[in-house]
């Protein structure tokens, strides 16, 4: 057996960009711990300031780590095994995310099914809910809390329904684009890519006005609104980030494409996003049924 | 398995994308990807955090030496007591792991570094910065974090001091830190074995990391999650955790112990790892029922999702559930009994040495039993009313964490020195060490038990009168073993320095690629994989 069956695995020189990225997280971290403790206890302090340094921080460290990275690529310096060490790094980091989101499905799931008929007596609750808030009449969605704070509830038809639409379209043409870059069809690519972009923003964009529409005199459904409001918002909110930066990710392909990146056998960045663009759009099917219809 | 490398020239000149010349001064360091750097780094990182951890610990016990209050508030005590938890779980015995995991697992596997360095380096870095937030937040107005290492809400959000928000935020970053190392172990052993190694020829050692990076990339992103509930419950009117709002406080638990579990086992099957490499090596035999360790540790990792209510039988759970998680808990003890029993069948007729690491491994077998017998009793629901909460439950985590993980992390330490420094550590001086460990250990962690069963509470500052003659000794036991780990540092520093020059493979029984390497490990090792001799048992 000799050793020039093998590609060689690169391992980079040192780089500077992680460090820069861990003092971005601190400032983050830091910035944003010292932030809402001071709108808590009502004072002003720098807080806000380092967050947003922290930030710009990331997103330099990002552009630059990135930048390294491609290079690196189009140089040729990768083998196939390093697209795999990358292929498998991404799958598994859209794992962690699927086991992010499934935290906040599972304090749906226990709300829904136990916390909240447990207050209205079920279960061998009867006494608590006697002695605790009598008034109290169990029901999903929760328009009335405990306490007594009452909301409206979003239902699944009109705009909800309409970026359901949108989201599993994009996900189709995310899919035909990949194709087309397969097939190294440049402008069917650029197309379909471009659609793709389009109807995300679009269900962003769709996604603001349900929460200005949330957020009006007449529903009333504010993030404080009890444990329907607050998982409704949550879910969403996590989903509407994700979906803000898989939109980032397919605009910068789009860029690289236009720069003339990528070939049907070399794609990974392309591939990468496209992956997180499924699973966003898996992420929205769940809470069109959980959140939305159910 | 019998190893050997036909490529004999390490740093193989063809490859010109190795940087030999390492950059000296601090700046090495900032900016390695080079897996041995990185594991040193997280190695003292553990280290540091190990006595800043313990020092807390000593003022607890300092405290707790006799009843009355002595030395600290109430309040003070309580974030001692929290920070210390903390410290020890995410800063001192996951650290020291992963640190084994960067420095190990590319030469057991024949990678030439992990597959993604330059995350490596990022992965590490943000630990000593989410360890200055949370250990800062000692000296700031709202004190550090005091509601227990395990944040229950609504002493975390409704009654915190007011350190909420750092400690969320420290979580998190930690918590991306975890994530970022396991998705590189996992991918690193996937990916860049060497050629032959299918997945059932590789170390055991190398097992257990994958199946633990495997729970890690499951488990930290619903601590992320369970913290930013936290965070908007406290700072942003949400009501996750109160029942005014709809939700519940012991929803807050069932999140939390998903993860917690898990984590447990994330701070164990390593060890096993460890100790399922040393005593084959020591007892000159092959190591007993690989393939039913394989399977044992799986088995583990995969109980450890279905099992994590047993720490919340006193909140009032349905009766179904909690014979539901009693039995799940108490089907842990069949694989990890499978795990006994084969170390101790590698040791039946071994010829058997009894250098450092293989004392710790010993140890860290009989201890680690009685941690896990202290945990069967725990897992019964009836008598769990009795023992939950008190120091019966500080016993049982101390032993399984203390002789156990941190046993066996002494173990690996002493076993690869020679490998790490190219020096062989001082025997006389490890003795030393080991022994003052052992029966101040002892001292420190067995009295619990009684103090437990006889009613004391956990996380308090005073007791009743008839727990002092116990607190007294388990103080002194304390401040023994924490004397003790200074020896070790001057164990290491020694071997650092000088010593009898270590041969490529120190120990006789030893087997795998990173022995067929030079002493210390040269800077790169593997640029071209090795080629592995077939096995021949």
């Amino acid at each position: 057996m000799t050793t020039k069956e093998y590609e060689s695995y690169y391992v980079p020189a040192q780089s500077h960009w992680p460090i820069v990225g861990a003092v971005a997280l601190f400032m983050i971290a830091f910035g944003a711990a010292s932030y809402v403790t001071d709108i808590k206890n009502e004072v002003s302090g720098y807080g806000g300031y380092l967050l947003l340094a922290g930030i710009a921080l990331v997103i330099y460290m990002v552009v630059g780590w990135f930048s390294n990275v491609i290079n690196e690529s189009m140089t040729g310096k990768y083998s196939h095994q390093m697209d795999n060490s990358f292929r498998q790094g991404m799958s598994w980091f859209i794992f962690s995310e699927v086991m992010f989101f499934a935290a906040f499905f599972g304090a749906l799931f226990y709300a829904r099914t136990f916390s909240v008929p447990w207050l209205g007596g079920a279960g061998n609750n009867a006494e608590t809910a006697a002695v605790l808030w009598p008034e109290f009449t169990a029901s999903w969605p929760l328009l009335k809390t405990p306490d007594g704070t009452e909301t409206t509830g979003m239902g699944w038809y009109g705009l909800p329904l309409l970026n359901t639409i949108l989201l599993l379209t994009s996900s189709i043409t995310a899919h035909f684009a990949h194709i087309a870059l397969e097939k190294n069809k440049r402008s069917q690519l650029k197309v379909w890519l471009g659609l793709t972009i389009i109807l995300g923003l679009t269900f962003m964009f769709f996604q603001v006005q349900e929460y200005a529409h949330g957020y009006s005199e007449e529903m009333q459904l504010y993030l404080t609104s009890g444990i329907y409001g607050n998982t409704f918002y949550m879910l969403t909110g996590f989903h509407g980030m994700h979906v803000t930066l898989g939109c980032i990710m397919l605009i910068v392909m789009f860029f690289r494409i236009l720069k003339g990146h990528f070939t049907p056998e070399n794609h990974f960045a392309f591939q990468a996003a496209s992956w997180y663009w499924h699973f966003v759009d898996v992420v929205w099917v769940l809470l069109f049924v959980f959140v939305y219809i159910l | 398995m019998t190893t050997d490398t036909v490529n004999e020239s390490l740093d193989d000149a063809h490859n010109d994308d190795h940087h030999d010349h390492k950059m000296t001064g601090i700046k090495r360091w900032l900016y390695t990807t080079n897996h041995k750097d990185i594991g040193t780094l997280y190695l003292w990182f553990s280290f540091i955090m190990l006595l800043t951890g313990g020092a807390l610990a000593m003022v607890i016990r300092a405290e707790l030496f006799q009843p009355g209050l002595q030395i600290v508030e109430p309040d003070f005590f309580n974030q001692l007591t929290t920070t210390h938890g903390l410290i020890m779980v995410f800063g001192a015995i996951m650290p020291a792991f992963t640190g084994f995991a960067n420095w190990m697992l590319p030469m057991m596997i024949g990678a030439p570094d992990m597959a993604l360095p330059r995350m490596n380096n990022w992965s590490f870095w943000i630990l000593p910065f989410a360890f200055a937030i949370l250990i800062g937040s000692f000296f700031m107005e709202s004190g550090a974090p005091n509601f227990g290492w395990t944040f229950y809400a609504p002493l975390s959000t409704t009654y915190s001091n007011g350190s909420t928000a750092f400690f969320v935020f420290a979580v998190h970053i930690m918590g991306i830190s975890s994530i970022m190392g396991a998705i590189n172990i996992v991918v690193t052993i996937m990916n860049l074995r060497a050629p032959g190694m299918t997945y059932m020829k590789m170390p055991l050692f190398v097992w257990t990391f994958f199946i633990t990076a495997y729970l890690l990339i499951a488990v930290m992103p619903v601590l992320a999650g369970v913290v930013t509930m936290l965070l908007t419950d406290t700072y942003f009117g949400t009501s996750f955790f109160d029942a005014a709002g709809g939700g519940d406080p012991v929803m807050f638990q069932h999140i939390f112990w998903f993860f917690g579990h898990p984590e447990v086992y994330i701070m164990i099957l390593p060890a096993f790892g460890i100790v399922s490499t040393i005593i084959p090596a020591f007892a000159r035999k092959k190591l007993f029922g690989y393939s039913s360790m394989v399977y044992a540790t799986a088995s583990i990792a995969l109980l450890s999702f279905i099992v994590w209510a047993h720490h919340m039988f006193t909140t009032g759970m349905p009766l179904f559930g909690e014979l539901f998680f009693m039995y799940c808990t108490m089907l842990i003890a069949v694989p990890t009994g499978v795990k006994v029993f084969n170390w101790v069948a590698t040791m039946w007729r071994g010829s058997m040495t009894f250098e450092m690491p293989m004392m710790f491994s010993i140890a860290f077998v009989i201890l680690f039993t009685i941690g896990g017998f202290s945990g069967l009793m725990l897992a019964l629901t009836p008598v769990d009313f009795q023992y939950h909460d008190t120091y019966f439950v500080v016993a049982h985590f101390h032993y399984v964490l203390v002789t156990g993980s941190l046993f066996s992390i002494y173990a690996g330490a002493y076993y690869w020195l020679p490998k790490w420094t190219g020096h062989m550590y001082s025997e006389r001086l490890a003795n030393w060490h080991f022994w003052c460990s052992l029966i101040s250990v002892n001292l420190l962690f067995f009295p619990m038990h009684f103090l437990g069963l006889a009613g004391m509470p956990r996380r308090i500052p005073d007791y009743a009168l008839q727990f002092a003659d116990f607190n007294k000794w388990v103080s002194i036991g304390g401040f023994a073993f924490g004397l003790s780990q200074l020896i070790f540092l001057a164990v290491v520093i020694k071997c650092i320095k000088g010593g009898e020059k270590a041969p490529a493979k120190p120990w006789d029984g030893a087997e795998g690629l990173e022995w067929t390497v030079a002493s210390p490990a040269p800077y790169h090792t593997f640029s071209t994989p090795p080629a592995l001799e077939e096995d021949k048992a």
